[in-house]
C-alpha cells in the first residue's frame, strides 16, 4: 500500500451539518442545507465575524448531529481561506476546543477531515472537521471591492457562502471513512486567477489515480467520484484527461452542484466551504442511507495569493482524496 | 484498462493548457463589444444632457467641461452607493468604466469596503486602489507631453 | 442638439468598444485599461488629435477616460503660458480638480452612508 494513503477500519463519520448563504439557498441543494444564512452577515458586524460565525454553528451543528455537544469534541480541525485562518482561529476563541488549522485552498475540507480520520484512528477520539468560507469577505481579499465594477470572466467561479462540518469518531457508524490520500502540488503553467479548472484539473487527476492504485480499486466500485470545485470546465478538462468512460460515468463535481446554470456563476462554486457543504449535504445523507455505497471525494485546491499573481507566478494546486463508505455489519 | 497511463502535467506544459484552452468557454467578443457600446454611448448621452444644461445656463463649451465631469463623478458615486453601478459594468463592462462615472467607481467602491478597517488606513488608504494608478500615469504622461511641447514650441 | 447626443453616443460607445476589445482580445485587467486609455488621452491631446474630436463630440470624448487624459494635457498647456515651466507641474492637476475632488469628496461620503452588498 502506498504510504501516501492511510486505510482506516475503525473511523466512523456519525454527524453532518452543511449551510449555505442566500444565493446557495436558492440553489439544487437548498433541501440539502441544515440552514440557510439569509443575512449577509449572520448578525455579526463584520463578514469576517460573520465566516467565524458559520464556523461555530457548522462544528456545534455537526457535533450534534453526532449525538454529543461542541464541547465533548476532543480535536477540531478545521480551516478557510482568509489571511492567517482568521475565521477558523476566532471561531476557536469562542469555542474553546483545542484546534488545528489547516490551509489548502478549496482543498481544506479533505485535509481537515483526512487529518480528523488519523487522530481518530489512533484511539478512543471525537474530532470535528469542518471548513467555510463566505463569498463577500474572499471576494475583497482576492479580487476587488465588492461594489467595485468588473466584468466576470466565462471560466470564472463563484466563491460560495457555505459551511460544512463532520463529527467523527473511532468506531463503527453508518458511514466509515475508509480512506485519505495527501495530494502533491501540480502546476500545469496556468496563470489565470479567473480559471481554477484549468489550474486544478491535473491535480485532481493526479491523486485521484494514485488513491485508486493504493485502495486497489477500480471506477466501478464507486457509486460517485465527486472532484471539488473544478467547475464546468474544469471538470470537461478532466474527462478528457482521464480519457475513460467508466470514469466518466461516475464522476461528478461539487462546484457544478451548488448553482444552477441560471443563477449567473459561470463556472460554478468554489471557496473552501463549497466542497464541506455538497460532502455534509448532498453526499453524506446518501451514503448514510446506503444510496450511494462507495464514494470518492477529491477536494481541489489553487494555491495561489493575491501577490504570488500579481508577480506573475503561475498557479499550483493540489487535491486531497477521502474515501466514504456506507457501514455494513 | 486502469487508466494509470496519462501522465500529469507539471511544468509548463503548453500540450496541456492547448487541451484546457479547448475547454473554455470563448469571451463572447461581439456582444460584450454591443454592449460596451451601448452602455458607453449612454453614459455620454447623459453627459452631453449635463454639458447642454450648462451651456444654457451661460457657460462655453470648454468650461462646461469641468462641471459635467463633476455632475458624471456624482453620478457614478451615488449608483455605486445605491450598488447599481457594479451590475452597469457587470452588463455593460468598459462601456461602464471606462467613462469617468467609472472612475469615480473604482474610488467609491474601497471607500464603502473599508470603512470597517477605520476611517485613515482603511476608508483613506484604499479609496486610490485602482484610481491612484489612473491619477499617477494620467500626470505622468501629461507632465512629459508638456515637456516635449514645452521644448518644441521654443 | 439631437445630433449632438447621436454624435456623443457614437464617439463615446466607439470609444467603450475599443477598451472592451483591448480587455477580451488583449486578456489585460479592466485596472490596466483604464490606465492605458488615460495615458492615451495624453498622448493624442499632445499630438493635436484629441481636441478637435473633443470639438465635435462634446461629452462623447470628455466623459471617457481619455477625456481626463487630455483635460491634463490641455491645462497643463495653458499653465505653462501663463507661469511658464511651473505649469508643467500646476497645469494637470488644476485642470483635472474638478474631478478628482469631487471623486474625493463623494468617496467619503458614500463611504459614510452606504453600506456594500452582493
Amino acid at each position: 500500500m502506498s504510504r501516501s494513503t492511510r486505510q482506516f477500519e475503525q473511523v466512523a463519520v456519525v454527524g453532518h451539518f452543511a449551510a449555505g448563504g442566500a444565493r446557495e439557498g436558492q440553489g439544487p441543494l437548498a433541501a440539502a442545507f441544515d440552514q440557510v444564512w439569509d443575512d449577509d452577515l449572520v448578525g455579526e458586524t463584520t463578514w469576517e465575524a460573520a465566516e467565524a460565525k458559520m464556523a461555530v454553528d457548522a462544528l456545534e451543528g455537526a457535533a450534534h448531529d453526532g449525538g454529543w455537544s461542541l464541547g465533548e469534541a476532543d480535536v477540531v480541525v478545521g480551516g478557510d481561506l482568509l489571511d492567517q485562518l482568521v475565521s477558523t482561529n476566532f471561531a476557536a476563541r469562542q469555542h474553546h476546543r483545542p484546534t488545528l488549522g489547516v490551509f489548502a485552498a478549496c482543498a481544506t475540507f479533505a485535509e481537515a477531515v483526512g487529518l480528523a480520520g488519523l487522530w481518530c484512528d489512533r484511539g478512543s477520539t471525537r474530532a470535528v472537521a469542518g471548513a467555510w468560507s463566505h463569498h463577500l469577505a474572499v471576494e475583497r481579499q482576492f479580487r476587488f471591492p465588492i461594489e467595485f465594477g468588473y466584468q466576470r470572466t466565462p471560466t470564472a467561479s463563484w466563491t460560495a457562502t457555505a459551511a460544512g462540518a463532520l463529527a467523527l469518531t473511532q468506531g463503527t457508524g453508518a458511514v466509515q471513512l475508509r480512506a485519505f490520500t495527501v495530494g502533491r502540488v501540480v502546476d500545469p503553467g496556468s496563470a489565470d486567477p479567473m480559471d481554477m479548472g484549468t489550474a486544478m484539473a491535473p491535480a485532481a487527476w493526479d491523486s485521484l489515480q494514485r488513491h485508486l492504485a493504493a485502495v486497489k480499486a477500480r471506477w466501478d466500485d464507486y457509486d460517485r467520484v465527486f472532484t471539488g470545485d473544478l467547475g464546468v470546465v474544469g471538470s470537461g478538462i478532466l474527462c478528457d484527461l482521464a480519457n475513460d468512460p467508466g470514469f466518466v460515468r461516475v464522476h461528478d463535481d461539487c462546484g457544478r452542484s451548488l448553482y444552477r446554470p441560471d443563477q449567473d456563476v459561470h463556472n460554478g462554486g468554489s471557496g473552501t466551504g463549497c466542497v464541506a457543504a455538497v460532502v455534509a449535504g448532498h453526499i453524506m445523507p446518501r451514503v448514510e442511507t446506503g444510496e450511494w455505497h462507495r464514494v470518492l471525494v477529491a477536494a481541489t485546491g489553487a494555491l495561489f495569493s493575491p501577490t504570488s499573481y500579481q508577480q506573475g507566478e503561475s498557479i499550483p494546486a493540489v487535491a486531497h482524496v477521502i474515501e466514504l463508505e456506507a457501514y455494513r455489519p | 484498462m486502469r487508466s494509470g497511463v496519462m501522465r500529469v502535467p507539471q511544468e509548463k506544459d503548453a500540450d496541456y493548457l492547448a487541451l484546457a484552452a479547448r475547454h473554455r468557454p470563448p469571451t463572447p467578443v461581439w456582444r460584450n463589444a454591443v454592449r460596451a457600446f451601448v452602455v458607453g454611448g449612454g453614459v455620454c448621452v447623459v453627459g452631453q444632457l449635463v454639458t447642454d444644461f450648462f451651456e444654457v445656463h451661460g457657460q462655453t463649451a470648454t468650461r462646461a467641461a469641468s462641471p459635467t465631469a463633476v455632475v458624471m463623478v456624482g453620478l457614478g458615486a451615488l449608483f455605486t452607493g445605491l450598488g447599481l453601478y457594479d451590475r452597469l459594468v457587470q452588463a455593460g463592462g468598459m462601456g461602464g468604466a471606462l467613462p469617468i462615472s467609472g472612475f469615480a467607481n473604482a474610488m467609491v467602491a474601497p471607500a464603502m469596503e473599508y470603512r470597517r478597517e477605520g476611517l485613515v488606513l482603511g476608508v483613506g488608504a484604499k479609496l486610490f486602489t485602482v484610481a491612484g494608478p489612473v491619477l499617477a500615469y494620467g500626470l505622468g504622461s501629461a507632465f512629459l507631453v508638456g515637456v516635449v511641447r514645452l521644448v518644441v514650441g521654443s | 442638439m439631437i445630433s449632438d447626443l447621436l454624435i456623443a453616443f457614437g464617439v463615446g460607445g466607439a470609444l467603450c468598444v475599443l477598451a472592451q476589445l483591448v480587455v477580451d482580445v488583449g486578456r489585460i485587467t479592466a485596472a490596466h485599461v483604464m490606465v492605458l486609455f488615460v495615458v492615451l488621452g495624453a498622448l493624442t491631446g499632445g499630438l493635436g488629435w484629441y481636441g478637435p474630436l473633443v470639438k465635435w463630440a462634446g461629452a462623447g470624448a470628455t466623459v471617457p477616460l481619455p477625456g481626463f487624459g487630455y483635460t491634463m494635457v490641455e491645462g497643463i498647456d495653458r499653465a505653462t503660458q501663463t507661469e511658464g515651466v511651473l505649469g508643467l507641474l500646476t497645469g494637470g492637476l488644476t485642470a483635472a480638480a474638478g474631478g478628482i475632488k469631487a471623486a474625493v469628496v463623494f468617496s467619503l461620503a458614500a463611504a459614510l452612508v452606504f453600506n456594500p452588498r452582493a
